[in-house]
């Protein structure tokens, strides 16, 4: 099946099988940020924006994504940089491999409330798994660049 | 993983169910428990192009059409103001956001499973299906019935007088949950009815009502509202049969029931909500 789909702002079009999964096809595409974890739906690892809504790219079937936009951390430097800086800051994670997905669901969560609470920010990352931080450290650099953007006056 | 050989965006209701009538095709909702099974789809039939991810809400009715997410259902400020939060409370444990803006109402109904947070909710709620040959089916008569190859279209909530409350254990946050307990009560000319539905028993979700009339008797059969509630968890325990897996053993899930339906009624109130 010949899809279409404005990936990271560029349009992409390229035959899929019925059953090709999105995270396969945007990996496919040069996109290796986006991981495979626990193949169960469960560990947000290959998080990805559709539409602008963060969504497992490993239980989207890649011609649902026909005529849609994708974005992936690839497409999202500049925000990336900015804010995984203050999680480099803590040490908050030993292998990264979880680090993009994380990224990816942080930036939904500012996006979508700019300034959350402790329990807000729990919640909304209690689908993105990590084996090795323990959390707090994540928890502590997300608190401190929501603290820096609000002195920015960014938030 | 399942392996799909054919994909049809269905263009109409018609289509999708003459192209589920044969056996190796599914419809897919979010596709997040059926990518987890084995074997092979002839054809994954798609209901996105139908326009049925609305949530229509009039002043006695909300619909919800079946490819709404469950994400939506969490953030609609219509469901969220009828329940007092509760259905809210009933999806937010569910894996994570990503998942939730994936994962269908209509799939999580229409699957029936054992573990859903989404099928106690609505159990509890005055709520139906509708079917696109099947018409309109109560939940509760739907939730107890077999797979057919009908197309679950939309999920309709009667908006009756009520006061609703939710609450679920889990071993640990994002797993399935030992049990669900949805309670409800609505207010009616003549007094009050309670409702409650209990899941994850493991086994499908059911509903247990006030059948020995302990909750409408309000004080007047006991000496306070604590007493009252717990004499109905034990009621509710002795009549919701529990089974054991490896989340929990069935005396620990009789004994949640006991407790977690205790606690609804202190929260939804007795008789006249006293």
């Amino acid at each position: 099946m010949l899809i279409t789909v404005e990936l990271n702002g560029k349009n992409v079009c390229a035959e899929v099988e019925a059953d090709t999964l999105l995270i396969d096809f945007v990996r496919d595409h040069g996109c290796y940020s986006v991981k495979r974890g626990c193949e169960t739906s469960n560990c947000g690892l290959c998080t990805v924006f559709l539409e602008d809504k963060p969504v497992l790219s490993c239980s989207v079937l890649a011609v649902r994504a026909d005529g849609k936009k994708v974005t992936t951390l690839e497409g999202m430097q500049e925000e990336a940089e900015q804010f995984g800086a203050f999680i480099a800051d803590q040490g908050a994670e030993q292998c990264g491999f979880c680090n993009p997905g994380f990224v990816m669901n942080a930036l939904a969560l500012f996006r979508e409330n700019p300034e959350p609470g402790e329990e807000e920010i729990k919640e909304y990352l209690a689908g993105n798994l990590c084996r090795c931080s323990g959390y707090e450290g994540q928890l502590r650099g997300i608190l401190a660049f929501l603290e820096w953007r609000k002195k920015e006056g960014r938030s | 993983m399942i392996t799909i050989r054919n994909y049809k965006k269905a263009e109409s209701l018609e289509e999708a169910w003459r192209l589920n009538q044969q056996k190796s095709n599914r419809i897919i909702g979010g596709m997040l428990w059926l990518k987890m099974g084995k074997g092979t789809v002839q054809t994954a039939i798609d209901l996105s192009g139908l326009s049925l991810d609305q949530i229509e809400e009039t002043e006695g009715e909300i619909r919800i059409g079946c490819m709404v997410s469950l994400r939506q259902l969490e953030l609609h400020a219509g469901l969220d103001a009828y329940t007092g939060g509760a259905m809210k409370e009933a999806l937010r444990h569910i894996v994570g956001v990503q998942f939730r803006n994936l994962a269908t109402a209509g799939g999580s109904i229409f699957g029936r499973f054992g573990f859903s947070d989404v099928l106690t909710m609505f159990l509890a709620m005055d709520s139906y299906v509708e079917l696109y040959k099947g018409g309109i089916v109560p939940m509760r008569e739907f939730a107890g019935g077999g797979f057919d190859r009908d197309v679950l279209v939309r999920i309709l909530v009667r908006k009756l007088p009520a006061s609703f409350h939710y609450s679920s254990v889990r071993n640990t946050r994002t797993d399935f949950p030992v049990l669900t307990c949805a309670a409800v009560r609505f207010d009616t000319e003549t007094g009050s009815d309670h409702r409650f539905a209990i899941g994850a028993r493991p086994g499908r979700a059911i509903v247990i009502e006030d059948g020995d009339g302990i909750l409408s008797g309000g004080f007047t059969a006991h000496e306070s509202r604590e007493e009252q509630a717990c004499a109905f968890g034990e009621y509710a325990a002795a009549h919701v049969p529990a089974g054991s897996n490896m989340r929990g053993s069935a005396g620990y899930r009789k004994h949640l029931v006991k407790v977690l339906t205790q606690r609804a009624v202190l929260q939804i109130g007795g008789a006249a909500g006293c």
